[in-house]
């Protein structure tokens, strides 16, 4: 009897092994499959060109710095304004993160506490904005933009890409309002808030991991923008560095190390940026004031 | 002081009229329960007296003072929400300054109605923690201690033990009498359970569907209820209610049973009228088993369908003219279902209805 019971639990564990091996090399495999091409990035910003181009692929790399030395470098020998590409971006993509952020957050408040009419009509038409590829504005964008004179500002970027981030941070800030039990706000006011005060004391500092992603997305769609960019920005003055990906497609080739490089420096702080703020919020993340 | 009176307060959505009128004055220091079964309006009107709800018409004092027009801060008021709607960021000690924060007291001042606070709800330990890391029974405590640490005249209360276990409910039930023994202030309290209910009150408000059936001290609704309705609602287990015809000093229920009218109800009555005969488990004894009455009793043969011992006493459950009724063995001995027991009823407790309206004839 207790070997039929050993036997039992020996082929109950083994099953358990296989299946949490099974489990490890799906999320690997699907982990090779979201981060192999990010990697091959930063791996071809590092070797020389002959290398990146070899057929068959060199799997063993050589180290080499020379790609970024000749971005940084003058601008006969394959340079490109990185500084200036970078300011761009980090304006545009900041400035149009803050202001995507206040004006969805009020409009995902509004929705999630408030009771107007025409709500529902309002949420789907915001949702549809979303639903129109940008590339398709590309064209009508350009015309108005050039007519009234702000192609190729930082300003008519970001007016575009607060316009691109406001409906997502509305549907995103609603869901996080939403959760947040409204006795919560009541319990302030009663406590001597004003609806004001409530917010920005009770109701923002729950809900603030909820907007810090929110603010996330948004910056990275700005940060990561090429379609629009492409077309409303021309001069050093305001391309970002998506746009200035291009300047390493010359007429019949392509610098595809120097491309790398950019794209690595252009990974960078979004990167640092996202994990920052995710480690610093999450942590912070406390619910549990309220019960039922 | 800080009596609250509301004076035919009305409550609408929309269209939907949910508090038809009331009229309520609570006196300074008075803890008035309101009681009523789900959906009568009981939040509603505690959430208008919080200034949480607009005020449809009627108006709403506190103190003397109109407050409709004025938002829940200016009200002096504290609330304990059902859900306890702790600030979940802050800390124990945040949450309870949290008011006198707002109000710019100073830092001292703050520390110093906190620590009160902490001590007479034995919070002690626990300021540093967040509300994530508390059990219910605290959650609750602190939650009381943000509605007390700011001397508010009136302390409204929403349900706040239903989330708790029986235990809890109970521990806490006299947690909160005593904390209003010691910080005597104007209590409006919402529950729908009878037992915090009379406990708790020295007034209790009976609502149903939106209008106030009953105000009274917990033994005035308990011993003179004005309607069927608040004889079954207060009191456990509900009175026994059977539906008779008068006649001839007599309350016919069916052609078998009839009862003795009790002698209070001998003028009030008129032959042949439709009446509810009531009374509560209590009055209903077997012989020998019974407190010796000095007043008229009626005898009655029941056979028992099933016994309920609680130690010092049992519940007999039986069934009189087709309807399930219940009794009470003092003194107990083991009964076997379907034994017949000489039973008597007390005629001097008992209540008479009328059943077109429901009303009492007392
Ligand atoms: N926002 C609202 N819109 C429409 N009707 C409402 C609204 N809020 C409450 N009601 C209705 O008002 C009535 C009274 O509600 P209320 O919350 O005061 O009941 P209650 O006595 O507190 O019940 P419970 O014991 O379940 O808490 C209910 O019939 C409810 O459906
Ligand atoms: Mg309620």
């Amino acid at each position: 009897m207790s070997t039929i019971a050993t036997d039992r639990n020996r082929l109950h564990r083994n099953r358990q092994r296989a299946l949490s091996w099974a489990h490890f090399t799906g999320l690997f495999l699907v982990m090779c499959i979201i981060c192999i091409p990010g990697l091959w990035i930063v791996l071809n910003s590092f070797r020389p060109t002959v290398e990146i181009m070899a057929k068959p692929p060199i799997w063993v790399p050589t180290f080499t710095l020379e790609h970024y030395r000749a971005m940084f470098g003058g601008a006969g020998e394959g340079g490109v304004p990185v500084f200036a590409y970078f300011r761009n971006s980090l304006i545009i993509s900041v400035t149009s993160t803050i202001i995507a952020i206040g004006i969805g957050m009020a409009g995902g408040y509004a929705f999630a506490r408030y009771r107007f009419r025409g709500k529902s009509y309002y949420f789907v038409g915001l949702m549809l904005f979303r639903a129109v590829p940008g590339v398709a504005l590309s064209l009508p964008l350009f015309i108005v933009f050039a007519r009234v004179g702000i192609i190729d500002t930082h300003f008519g970027l970001i007016l575009v890409y607060v316009a691109m981030n406001v409906p997502f941070t509305v549907w995103l800030t609603d869901g996080f309002f939403r959760q947040i039990p409204k006795e919560l706000y009541e319990a302030a006011e009663i406590d001597g808030c004003t609806r004001w005060q409530a917010f920005w004391r009770v109701e923002f500092p729950v809900a603030r991991s909820g907007v810090a992603s929110a603010a996330i997305f948004a910056f990275l769609t700005s940060w990561n923008e090429f379609a629009l960019a492409s077309q409303l920005t021309r001069s050093t003055g305001s391309k970002t560095m998506p746009v200035g990906l291009l300047d390493f497609t010359a007429e019949f080739t392509i610098n595809w190390g120097g491309m790398c490089a950019l794209a690595v420096l252009m990974i960078l702080p979004a990167l640092a940026l996202t994990f920052i703020v995710q480690k610093h919020l999450i942590s912070g993340l406390t619910f549990g004031g309220v019960k039922g | 002081m800080a009596e609250v009176s509301l004076r035919n307060v009305t409550k609408n959505y929309g269209a939907l009229e949910v508090v038809h009128g009331i009229d309520l004055d609570i006196a300074h220091d008075e803890f008035v329960v309101l009681v009523g079964p789900s959906g009568c309006g009981k939040s509603t009107t505690l959430r208008m007296i919080a200034g949480l709800e607009d005020i449809s018409g009627g108006e709403v004092a506190i103190g003397g003072n109109r407050v409709n027009d004025l938002p829940p801060r200016e009200r002096n008021i504290s609330m304990v929400f059902q859900n306890y709607a702790l600030y979940p960021h802050m800390t124990v000690r945040e949450n309870l300054g949290f008011s006198l924060l707002i109000a710019k007291r100073s830092e001292t001042e703050i520390a110093q109605a906190v620590d009160d606070a902490a001590s007479i709800l034995g919070l002690g330990e626990l300021l540093d923690r967040r509300p994530a890391e508390l059990s219910g029974g605290q959650r609750q405590r602190v939650a009381m201690g943000r509605a007390i640490v700011r001397h508010p005249d009136v302390f409204l209360f929403d349900e706040p033990l239903s989330n708790l276990d029986a235990k809890l409910r109970t521990q806490m039930r006299i947690e909160i009498k005593k904390l209003h023994q010691k910080v005597r202030t104007t209590i409006v309290y919402v529950t729908h359970d009878q037992v915090e209910a009379m406990t708790l009150a020295d007034r209790i408000v009976i609502m149903k569907d939106g209008d106030i059936v009953q105000v009274g001290t917990p033994l005035e609704v308990f011993e003179r209820p004005v309607d069927t309705f608040v004889a079954s609602f207060i009191g456990s287990p509900p009175m026994n209610l059977l539906e008779g015809k008068v006649s001839g000093g007599f309350v016919w229920i069916t052609p078998d049973v009839t009862l003795p009218l009790p002698t209070v109800f001998s003028g009030k009555v008129a032959e042949g009228q439709r009446v509810t005969f009531g009374f509560r488990a209590d009055n209903l004894m077997p012989k020998g088993h019974a407190l010796t009455e000095s007043g008229a009793t009626a005898d009655l043969s029941l056979t028992i369908t099933l016994a309920e011992p609680l130690g010092a006493e049992t519940m007999l459950l039986s069934e009189l003219a087709g309807v399930e009724i219940q009794g009470k063995m003092l003194n107990p001995r083991p009964v076997s279902e379907g034994e017949v027991l000489e039973c008597q009823l007390s005629l001097d407790h008992c209540h008479l209805f009328d059943t077109a309206t429901g009303k009492s004839l007392r």
